[in-house]
């Protein structure tokens, strides 16, 4: 009943449908009795001003994942099984700093647009925010999610692949900002930079920049959190998540990319034979039953809504399909509108249990044409040191018991 | 510079009443960037070695800078710690335990120089001169048996030392299995 991992805020680490489960197995014909909350006056308004999860979901938050053992250089996951719908809420967004978070003053920040342009130039915020914005639904996912790593079957979906996250983002297109500095003829790449600690760099294809890039300064509807890049950020849509320079202050256009540390030592894809592949900058399609899933128990035999999320930095996903049988058999799951590009997807698809072990995955198509592949398939190509760009097909095991882990 | 010489150029001429003389910015928002505001921020290396500053560090002075600053989190001699290990691994990539380091994996000698004066050391980034930052990256280098005891690193060197693994990349995006 318990998730793994939950050892703190016992009382609601149980499933919104496991509850439901239990309450069905008490059989109890007594009158529905009326609960004090509903013979008292609740809270006032501005309980508190900015408003806060139910208590009884306390459960509900990221959690670190371990690697390194430096504080300020390091992720934390986004609880994708406790998710409904495609937004993930500001608070639960993944992290993943590698110097820590900054507090900046947003009216001491500016930002730099320099190199092969005509006029080189400083922004303040303010003066951002007064271009044409644009505002759009896109995932973000580290490159690193999944990693190829052996994981234990205690594994959640938050364990698997919870460096994702998808928010409504705001900002400037990045292109209307080089318009206004006037891009040189021999503009090719453009280096962006962070203001923190890692002073964080990496060289962003001129075609990317021109084509969807943003410079975001709000996230669903309010200013950026300081975890993704207050007061600005540059958003990649479908792009390996380091791309997307957070606490942005610089943007160099030049003819070359620059070679920065984390596109040569980091982030690039180490194959059996030794050689790495470098800019490897789209994220693949790729998907993951969110529910039933890993450290989630199914209270008895009967009817489940399979439901998960699948993505693809090429686009719009088409399909998805679920397999509950360990993939010897696959059958279209429903799309959930709103279907965006570069976005997550939401999927469901209708399920009777009938209490015996089950292996349920999905797999996902995206508009290319692209199948999300096995993880032999995956492995087959890539081996298991490439750390980065692992989408591989994900599979959960249904016991009979009704515990699902994580099929290793 | 020259960027800059033109934007002053292009202000001159409006100023004369050459309206047409440069393009204009479509919302004529931001401000103009100085040379000497943009050399604030402007510390990026590229693997050509442009934007290298001026200066100079020999092995022998980045010994003791690195005993203070690096040891501590990268091990007495790169082998590594709290952080990655900056030494070892060579042969190592093509096995089922690759180690990558500086001198295993990292392409550009040059990188080293941008990401030491950017982010390092972790507890105080951007706080050794430029002189130091030449010094760490000739003895990092020397520890990988890339540069001899006797170097001494400058813009016009650094840019030259051959790193072993450096073409040990393919690119773009040159994934076969990724559509």
């Amino acid at each position: 009943m318990l998730r793994a991992g939950g050892a703190a805020a016992v009382g609601a680490t149980m499933t919104a449908s496991a509850s439901r489960a239990l309450a069905a197995t008490v059989p109890d014909d007594r009158p529905l009795t009326v609960p004090t909350w509903t013979k008292t006056q609740g809270a006032p308004i501005l309980s508190p001003a900015y408003g806060v999860p139910a208590p009884f979901e306390s459960g509900v938050v990221r959690r670190a994942r371990v690697r390194g053992r430096i504080p300020t250089a390091a992720s934390s996951t986004t609880p994708l099984q406790d998710l409904h719908g495609i937004i993930t809420p500001n608070g639960l967004h993944f992290e993943r700093h590698h110097a820590g978070v900054p507090t900046i003053d947003p009216d001491q920040h500016r930002l730099l647009v320099h190199g092969l342009v005509e006029r080189p130039l400083i922004f303040t915020l303010n003066e951002l925010m007064r271009f044409p914005s644009d505002t759009r639904i896109h995932f973000l996912e580290c490159s690193g999610n999944g990693s190829f790593a052996a994981l234990p079957a205690s594994a959640t979906a938050q364990d698997t692949h919870g460096l994702i996250s998808c928010c409504e983002w705001t900002g400037v297109p990045l292109a209307t900002v080089l318009a206004e500095a006037g891009l040189r003829a021999q503009a090719a790449w453009v280096l962006a930079e962070g203001a923190d600690a890692a002073a964080m760099t990496r060289s962003i294809p001129i075609a990317k920049a021109l084509d969807d890039a943003l410079l975001a300064y709000a996230q669903n509807g309010e200013r950026l959190r300081p975890e993704q890049g207050y007061p600005l950020r540059l958003l990649l849509p479908g792009y390996e998540g380091n791309m997307s320079v957070k606490w942005l202050r610089r943007l160099k256009v030049g003819d070359q990319p620059f070679e920065t540390r984390e596109e040569t030592s980091k982030y690039t894809d180490l194959l059996p034979d030794g050689t790495a592949r470098q800019f490897t900058f789209v994220m693949e399609a790729k998907s993951v039953i969110t529910f039933p899933s890993g450290g989630q128990k199914l209270g008895g035999p009967g009817f489940y809504e399979i439901s998960g999320l699948a993505w693809s930095g090429h686009g719009r996903i088409t399909k998805v399909e679920v397999s509950a049988d360990g993939g010897e058999t696959w059958r279209p799951a429903k799309l959930q509108a709103p279907v965006l590009s570069k976005c997550l997807t939401r999927f469901r698809a209708p399920w009777i249990w009938d209490s015996k072990p089950a292996r349920l995955q999905s797999r996902a198509t995206d508009e290319t044409g692209y199948v999300q592949p096995t993880r032999d398939a995956l492995v087959g190509v890539r081996g298991l040191n490439s750390g980065y760009h692992d989408n591989a097909i994900q599979a959960w095991d249904v016991l009979a018991d009704g515990s699902v882990l994580n099929a290793v | 510079m020259r960027f800059n010489l033109a934007f002053a150029l292009a202000l001159s001429l409006a100023a004369a009443g050459g309206a047409d003389a440069a393009p204009r910015a479509p919302y004529g928002l931001g401000r103009p960037a100085s040379a000497a505001q943009i050399a604030g921020w402007d510390i990026d290396v590229r693997a050509d070695g442009a934007g290298l500053p001026p200066g100079r560090g020999s092995v022998g002075d980045g010994r003791a800078i690195y005993a203070v600053s690096c040891s501590g989190c990268h091990g007495q001699n790169g082998e590594g710690g709290y952080a990655d290990a900056l030494v070892g691994g060579k042969g190592t990539l093509a096995t089922v335990k690759p180690v990558r380091t500086v001198g295993s994996y990292w392409p550009y000698a040059t990188t080293l120089f941008d990401y030491v004066r950017r982010a390092m050391p972790y507890n105080a980034p951007q706080s050794l001169t430029d002189d130091q930052t030449y010094a760490v990256v000739a003895y990092v280098l020397f520890l990988n048996q890339i540069v001899p005891a006797g170097a001494v690193l400058d813009a016009k060197t650094l840019p030259g030392v051959r790193m072993p693994n450096r073409n040990g990349f393919t690119s773009p995006d040159p994934r076969p299995d990724a559509r």
